[in-house]
């Protein structure tokens, strides 16, 4: 029975970079969650996961009850997608959808009927379900991490070839400001997030549970604790640094293991779900209900910020009107936080399973950024960044298109968290050049990868035609052969000694084919493009440095 | 469309970058006004109106707009520390042509703000002392050790007309670096000399005023203790082997502390972002090795100073220790280049 943190409690290992952010956390946690009312209309976007998107299983006209599957787990890494309420699906069509791009995706769109009729739930015997069965489950109930990054989590949940894994951490750092949805849901339901943990732990043959939360939910902290105890589940406060909340961070913090670069947590022997999947997950395998509704925090700009348990498929625009709608000054909307979170281009977008805050922007909390200036070299972003990156360097590079060099800097361990572009005193967008710089890289390589196939078809067909030729010379040459010998060229022929040379002019066409004499490709090329070519192969093969037209 | 990060961090800009240094720096002009004279008022005065101007000029000629480079502060903090590094009292050209070389040669040549490799102060203080040594050894003696001390009046006459009521015997002297090499030439011991050196007091205040901005600059997190601590540490290492060896030749470490522009390089001139390796273990071996290398300057050069020429170099020296001392990725091993 332990509430204060004790000497054995583990230590922590400071994570390199970080900044501290102002938080304004208070301003949505002055009320507890609340419940949307029924609305009339639900878009249900069947991309709401990482992965492959749900096939639709419903069509216009179906009528659909809560908690009815209505698009299909489709491939490996997918998870299924539930009607939020019961009523009468009126398309399934594209949709805007709350995304970076601020492209359409295919969504289930339904009309309620006001009943709110459910599924039989369907609760699962956790402790003797085989394992397998019971992830299979978790992928049909639609459970993904719902931290943002919405990885199916029967995945996670898997310990394969390891057999186990030995320390499960729970996320409850949430380190973006403004957002506040794990804090509510620790300070209302926390025996419900351990139970989903203990779920977890199970499932993943974990000695060891850890909780990492913010030192600047104290609320939260200590209702996690009472929570705990009795358990042998650690709640750990860490220090409230940006970004705590990040996986590789928040397992480094708590256990002073380092995730190797391109990996997971699980290469060091730790699984890290966020408080909300756990939760989420409770009910799934305790209540038997299917993932249907989040807690989302409406705050920023608006005349009633706070917490609300929402719906799946709730178009942004009634859970903005549900916290009082948008004050005059409005400047925009950021899905998810400050530092992370993208502009909503459209409010018609539903709330999905990635969306934990809305948050409005007003002129005064987020001014314009000043116009950039030059780099001066100050360091700041490499004394701020994580990874231990030197921001500036990759920068530069990404600036002047060398990305061979961004690569070598290690571009893509950068996790593009804003702690760079924060600090910087010359306000560069930084964290856009590695996007782009990234997409450049991407591009070529998708680029190399289809010229590399069209090559590889182009010469299959190059030797196809030639053995065709070939075949078809061997063939006529040894019909000749033949007729010469069997003498069905008589010496009575008047024509027979042109039609003997032209015989023997097959016979020699097919044994230079055999011989492989044949035409190259660059045979009826104009005069300037064979030179061109001579010297490029001239080049090439007299190494660096003889380049004759310097 | 905005992009994450949505927020900056409050009242940060390069702006106020330049402005700390600058504040940082008013103790130890304060301290020099009191212990040299006035005249340190019309040389910073001169230094920063050419640099302002040449700025001005420079970024008109390459279409750039005037307001956002002229008010970042970075042409000032050149022209200041260039006016701290050169003698007062110098013929008004002079100041001209060290902010010439240090604002348009050094700096925009190299493509302006932040493209700079050399130190654009230490530019302009290195094509004097080169160019004008007679002029640059004139270096006006403290209040109450020279005969006279010029006032305003008589700063601006000699600045602007090259000549007034005093003549240069009057208010200059050798300094201690110069007297320590004549007298070690003439057999007397370094030791005797640096212990009978006129002024060190006045050196002494002026030291600790610039250390006391250094700490300044350090608590406000505008520059890492990595610069200061590797130079001063190498510098004192340096002259310590030295003196060891021969101190009849050598002065001691303290002597090297205090005099030239070793306090001040420490941490206002080496500490230039734009010019200084920008990772933790480049930082200790650039600002090292330019504390080796001011000392052997000093003691087997022909200059009198050698933090111009060590920083100068060093900078030179600075894409390459950059690129091999990357510090190690978050979750790459140790010893993996790539």
């Amino acid at each position: 029975m332990r509430f204060a943190p004790t000497p054995d409690e583990p230590r922590l290992t400071p994570f390199p970079g970080g900044i501290r952010l102002p938080a304004h956390k208070e301003v949505s946690t002055q009320r507890p969650i609340a419940a949307l009312p029924l609305l009339p209309l639900y878009v249900v976007p069947l991309r709401q996961h990482i992965g492959e998107p749900a096939r639709p299983i419903v069509q216009a006209g179906d009528r659909v009850l809560r908690g009815q599957m209505i698009g299909r787990p489709e491939g490996y890494v997918s998870v299924g997608v539930h009607a939020p309420t019961s009523g009468r699906v009126l398309a399934v069509e594209p949709r805007p959808v709350p995304h970076p791009s601020g492209l359409a995706d295919l969504c289930v769109v339904i009309e309620a009927d006001g009943e709110d009729r459910a599924v039989e739930p369907t609760p699962l015997d956790w402790h003797v379900m085989d394992a397998s069965s019971l992830r299979n489950r978790l992928r049909e109930m639609g459970l993904a991490g719902l931290g943002g990054a919405v990885f199916p989590s029967f995945i996670k949940l898997n310990p394969g070839a390891r057999r186990s894994i030995p320390i499960l951490i729970l996320n409850g750092a949430e380190c973006e400001p403004w957002i506040t949805c794990d804090d509510l849901l620790m300070r209302q339901r926390a025996s419900e997030i351990l139970l989903g943990a203990q779920i977890m732990r199970h499932m993943l043959g974990a000695q060891q549970v850890l909780v990492g939360i913010e030192d600047n939910k104290p609320q939260a902290i200590a209702s996690m604790m009472e929570a705990a105890i009795g358990s042998d589940i650690r709640v750990v406060a860490v220090p409230s640094i940006y970004p705590a909340g990040g996986g590789k961070q928040l397992t480094y913090l708590l256990t002073g293991r380092e995730t190797p670069a391109h990996g997971l947590t699980t290469d060091v022997g730790v699984q890290v779900f966020n408080v909300g999947t756990a939760y989420a997950l409770y009910r799934a395998v305790v209540h038997g209900e299917p993932l249907t509704s989040r807690i989302v925090t409406v705050t920023g700009h608006v005349a009633a910020p706070g917490n609300f348990e929402v719906r799946l498929g709730t178009p942004i625009a009634d859970l903005l009107a549900a916290a009082g709608g948008e004050l005059t000054g409005a400047t925009g909307r950021v899905i998810g936080g400050p530092m992370m979170g993208f502009e909503l281009k459209d409010t018609a977008a539903p709330v999905t399973k990635a969306v934990n805050c809305v948050l409005v922007k007003d002129a005064v909390h987020f001014p314009p950024p000043p116009p950039a200036l030059p780099c001066i070299r100050c360091g700041a972003c490499a004394r701020a960044c994580p990874m231990r990156l030197s921001p500036h360097e990759l920068y530069w590079y990404a600036r002047h298109r060398d990305f061979g060099k961004t690569q070598a800097l290690n571009l893509f361990d950068c996790i593009e968290c804003g702690c760079c572009s924060y600090v910087c005193p010359s306000h560069i967008p930084l964290v856009d050049y590695y996007r782009f710089a990234k997409s450049e890289i991407w591009a070529r390589e998708r680029e190399k990868k289809a010229a590399d196939e069209a090559r590889a078809r182009h010469e299959f067909r190059l030797q196809r035609l030639e053995r065709e030729k070939q075949e078809k010379a061997e063939r006529l040459a040894k019909k000749a052969a033949e007729r010469l010998e069997s003498g069905a060229v008589s010496a009575q022929d008047p024509d027979a000694e042109r039609k003997r040379a032209i015989l023997a002019a097959a016979i020699e066409k097919a044994r230079k084919a055999k011989e492989g004499v044949q035409p190259r490709n660059v045979d009826d090329l104009p005069e300037a493009v064979r030179k061109e070519i001579a010297s490029i192969d001239a080049r090439r093969t007299g190494g660096n440095g003889a380049d004759p037209t310097p | 469309m905005p992009t994450s990060p949505h927020i900056v961090l409050a009242d940060n800009s390069v702006r106020a970058v330049m402005f700390k240094v600058l504040a940082a720096l008013v103790p130890g002009v304060v301290v020099h006004a009191w212990m040299f004279g006035p005249a340190i008022w019309v040389s910073l005065l001169l230094t920063t109106l050419f640099c302002l101007v040449i700025e001005a000029l420079v970024l008109a000629m390459r279409d750039l707009p005037l307001k956002p480079f002229l008010s970042d502060g970075s042409v000032l903090v050149t022209a200041w520390l260039l006016a701290l590094s050169l003698p007062t009292l110098l013929p008004w050209w002079l100041y001209a042509l060290g902010s010439l070389f240090a604002v348009l040669v050094a700096k925009h040549l190299y493509g302006g703000l932040g493209q700079n490799v050399f130190n654009p102060a230490m530019v302009g203080y290195a094509v004097l002392i080169v160019s004008f040594p007679a002029h640059m050894n004139l270096w006006p003696a403290p209040v109450g050790v020279a005969g006279h001390t010029p006032n305003l009046m008589e700063a601006l006459d000699l600045v602007f007309a090259g000549q007034g009521a005093v003549s240069p015997d009057a208010y200059t002297a050798a300094t201690p670096m110069d007297q320590l090499r004549a007298q070690v030439r003439t057999g007397l011991s370094a030791e005797a000399v640096a212990a009978a050196s006129f002024g060190l007091h006045a050196k002494e205040a002026l030291v600790l005023s610039y250390a006391l901005g250094g700490l300044l600059l350090l608590a406000h997190r505008v520059i890492t203790w990595h610069v200061p601590v590797a130079f001063l540490g190498a510098l004192v290492a340096t002259a310590t082997l030295l003196h060891l060896i021969d101190p009849g030749r050598h002065a001691d470490p303290l002597f090297h502390l205090l005099t030239g522009s070793t306090v001040l390089g420490a941490f206002f001139i080496l500490t230039d972002p734009v010019s200084a390796s920008t990772t933790p273990l480049g930082k200790l071996i650039y600002a090292g090795l330019a504390g080796v290398i001011t000392v052997l300057i000093r003691s087997f050069g022909a200059y009198p100073d050698g933090v111009a020429f060590a920083v100068l170099l060093m900078n030179a020296a600075v894409p390459f220790i950059d690129a091999y001392t990357q510090p190690r990725v978050f979750g790459h091993s140790r010893g993996r280049r790539t």
